[in-house]
């Protein structure tokens, strides 16, 4: 009698305090990773301690743009690219919010490119977290700014013409104060590292390497999620505090994935207050350093 | 004076200016914005006047997200705006649409100059007027102010703040090129005597509350975020819950109630100033630095002793309907200048019905319409057959 009863039950899970239950099930596909990121998201926001009045969450569109609609936060599921200068105007509304920015590669470096240049150049205190499936997913699997050079996608059936970007060397070159890679599978030094990035003043950027069965894998011979996380994770090292540039993504070589940049830089906040009391000093300087001192 | 964000006083200033010190007088604390002439200055003003108001000013990498950045600060809790001209305004569509279907509220100023394309810059044009009304995709309500004067740059941008907080949309403050340059006599009330209306806060529990359920007005109480609420904000078409529901059920209860919120207060929102009406046989509808044209048309003819009457449209959209409808069937004409090939004019027309000939004094963009032209238009009508 009681077992039936507990039965009935939905089962607790631990991760309901921060899931919009009345919304599952969730949309995306079997062997789909975005699930295994979004656990690790909710892993560290749970880890952090923090109030999750205090949290707030912005998307894009695609099927990583979705997470939002399933985070139980203040959350944002705004247009194609435009997340991250969403994200910009919610946070200097609000300073005291973290915010995270979770949204594809094709949402956050294709058409919302100009965006997260910009917002690692101003380093807004932000976390953003791409997963970077390597296509366009939603709409069924075309070329994205990620897609390997030779891969196949239904805008490219005889293989990609163009080169990828590297996001995380992109990310670092422009500014990100905190840059890490790692794959789907990387479950607890990616969750270590999402904590590590909420924790960071200023912009903070990981890529997440993540399985796409249905759009990206089928047609590249990896029919399921399990063997798109192994081929990703086998050819994977990690190598931290590697200069990104050198971790590229192009499969010949090992993938590399860690942590590759954690430095300090005053934010957009701290130099908007600084300008405002006229605390910093008058441009151009008096003398200069020869590019040797420099160096 | 620096440092009050109410400048009450006398002063001689530029439309742009004037805008600037509106939106600061109706508690606006975000710019989001990108240079464009000739709304450069209203950027430039914010840079300066924002830091010293405890607000935040911020030069965005392009108007695609100046637009975003306004949403998210208004989502933040604090008014917000963003200033562009026609280029700008184009890019600005698709984002105007999100907040559009997530009611949220916020002012553009567009101060149009003569497109299509980058046409000319630094010379005026009315010819946004529709893309304001269906610049982007779907169907919904928007309002719309167009002032002709600095001084009315200041108070409509303190009005479009008030009605974006009541109604949860973006509004637009239509302003043009000469409007944003010329410089004229702008007085900024104490601040006691300015009105300021603030968005509904939430008055029930996080555990009940539904973040797009209307009180019987048509308006949804707004949760910030960081309020608790812990809500969801999607473009997707959502039904009460916010959430997505990708049915053509939730499709027409979502898009009816943003068009009725408008619809159905319109009057409360429509602002004309109306001259002469009643002994009318000729009716001036203008709007914007046009308007400025038609009065002294207006004033020209009844010297003559031409029955004529004017309607300075404050609010452009919605238009005034109901108005046009009841005074066309006694006129011999309406006539509406506007400086485009005749956009508000197919309204016009649409609403006088038939009932009564339109005419339009156009004018392609790049300079104003001179008072004369429309005098020649109401002379002509005059002169026509009476109407029978």
């Amino acid at each position: 009698m009681s077992v039936k009863k507990a039965a009935k039950k939905p089962p607790l899970h631990p991760m309901d305090a921060l899931l919009r239950v009345d919304r599952l099930p969730h949309i995306w596909c079997p062997g789909c990773g975005i699930g295994s990121v979004f656990s690790t998201v909710m892993a560290a926001i749970q880890k952090s301690e923090e109030d999750l009045d205090q949290i707030a969450m912005v998307s894009g569109i695609g099927c990583t743009g979705r997470i939002a609609g399933y985070v139980k936060l203040d959350s944002y599921h705004t247009t194609h690219g435009r997340a991250i200068p969403f994200a910009t105007g919610l946070k200097l509304a609000k300073p005291d919010t973290k915010i995270l920015v979770v949204s594809g590669d094709g949402d956050l470096f294709a058409i919302g490119g100009n965006h997260i240049i910009h917002a690692a150049r101003r380093n807004i205190d932000m976390t953003v977290i791409c997963v970077n499936n390597f296509n366009y997913g939603m709409t069924g699997g075309q070329q994205a700014p990620s897609t390997p050079f030779g891969a196949k996608t239904t805008t490219t059936a005889e293989g990609s013409p163009e080169e990828p970007f590297n996001f995380s060397a992109l990310a670092a070159a422009c500014g990100a104060v905190y840059v890490a890679r790692w794959t789907a599978l990387h479950i607890r030094l990616l969750t270590n590292s999402i904590t590590e990035a909420m924790n960071k003043r200023g912009f903070s950027f990981i890529e997440v390497l993540t399985p796409c069965p249905s759009s990206f894998g089928r047609r590249n011979r990896m029919r399921t999620g399990l063997d798109l996380l192994t081929f990703y994770h086998d050819r994977s090292v990690i190598m931290n505090d590697i200069d990104p540039k050198n971790a590229s993504l192009n499969f010949e070589n090992d993938l590399v994935v860690g942590r590759f940049v954690d430095i300090e830089r005053p934010t957009f906040m701290d130099n908007y207050q600084a300008v405002k009391e006229h605390q910093i000093a008058p441009w151009p300087p008096p003398g200069r350093k020869t590019v040797e001192e420099a160096l | 004076m620096a440092g009050q964000a109410v400048m009450t006083g006398t002063y001689f200033m530029n439309g742009d200016h004037a805008c600037c010190e509106g939106a600061l007088a109706a508690g606006c604390r975000f710019f989001g914005g990108y240079p464009i002439t000739p709304a450069t200055e209203i950027a430039e003003r914010m840079s300066r006047r924002l830091p010293e108001c405890g607000g935040i000013y911020i030069q965005m990498e392009d108007e695609l997200a100046s637009i975003a950045a306004v949403l998210g600060a208004s989502w933040g809790g604090v008014k917000a705006m963003t200033s562009t001209s026609g280029p700008g305004f184009s890019l600005m569509m698709e984002n105007i649409g999100l907040g559009l279907c997530t009611e949220t509220p916020c002012v553009i100023c567009n101060v149009q100059r003569a497109g299509p394309s980058t046409g000319l810059p630094t010379l005026v044009a009315q010819g946004d007027m529709m893309q304001a009304r269906w610049g982007s995709h779907g169907h919904y309500e928007v309002i719309a102010l167009s002032p002709s004067s600095p001084q009315e740059m200041f108070d409509f941008t303190i009005q479009a703040f008030n009605l974006s907080e009541q109604y949860r949309l973006p509004v637009f403050v239509m302003a043009d090129e000469v409007v944003g340059h010329m410089n004229e006599r702008v007085i900024i009330p104490r601040e006691e005597d300015i009105k300021i209306a603030n968005r509904r806060k939430p008055s029930v529990s996080p555990a009940e509350f539904k973040p797009y359920q209307a009180d019987p007005d048509g308006i949804a109480p707004m949760a910030n975020c960081g309020d608790g609420y812990r809500i969801h904000v999607t473009g997707l078409t959502h039904d009460e819950r916010g959430y997505p529901v990708m049915d053509d059920a939730t499709q027409k209860q979502m898009t009816d109630r943003l068009i009725r919120k408008i619809k159905n207060n319109r009057h409360k929102i429509i602002q004309t100033e109306n001259f002469y009406l009643d002994d009318a046989q000729i009716v001036v509808v203008a709007y914007g630095i046009s308007a400025r044209s038609a009065r002294q048309a207006m004033h020209e003819a009844r010297a003559k002793g031409i029955s004529v009457g004017f309607i300075k449209l404050n609010t452009v959209w919605p238009f005034p309907e109901e108005l046009i409808r009841s005074l066309a069937p006694r006129l011999k004409a309406l006539i509406m200048p506007e400086i485009n090939a005749g956009q508000m004019v197919l309204e016009l027309e649409r609403c006088a019905g038939g009932a009564c000939p339109v005419e339009l004094v156009s004018h392609f963009g790049g300079a104003l319409i001179h008072p004369s032209s429309i005098l020649d238009a109401i002379t002509k009508v005059q002169k026509g057959k009476k109407k029978s």
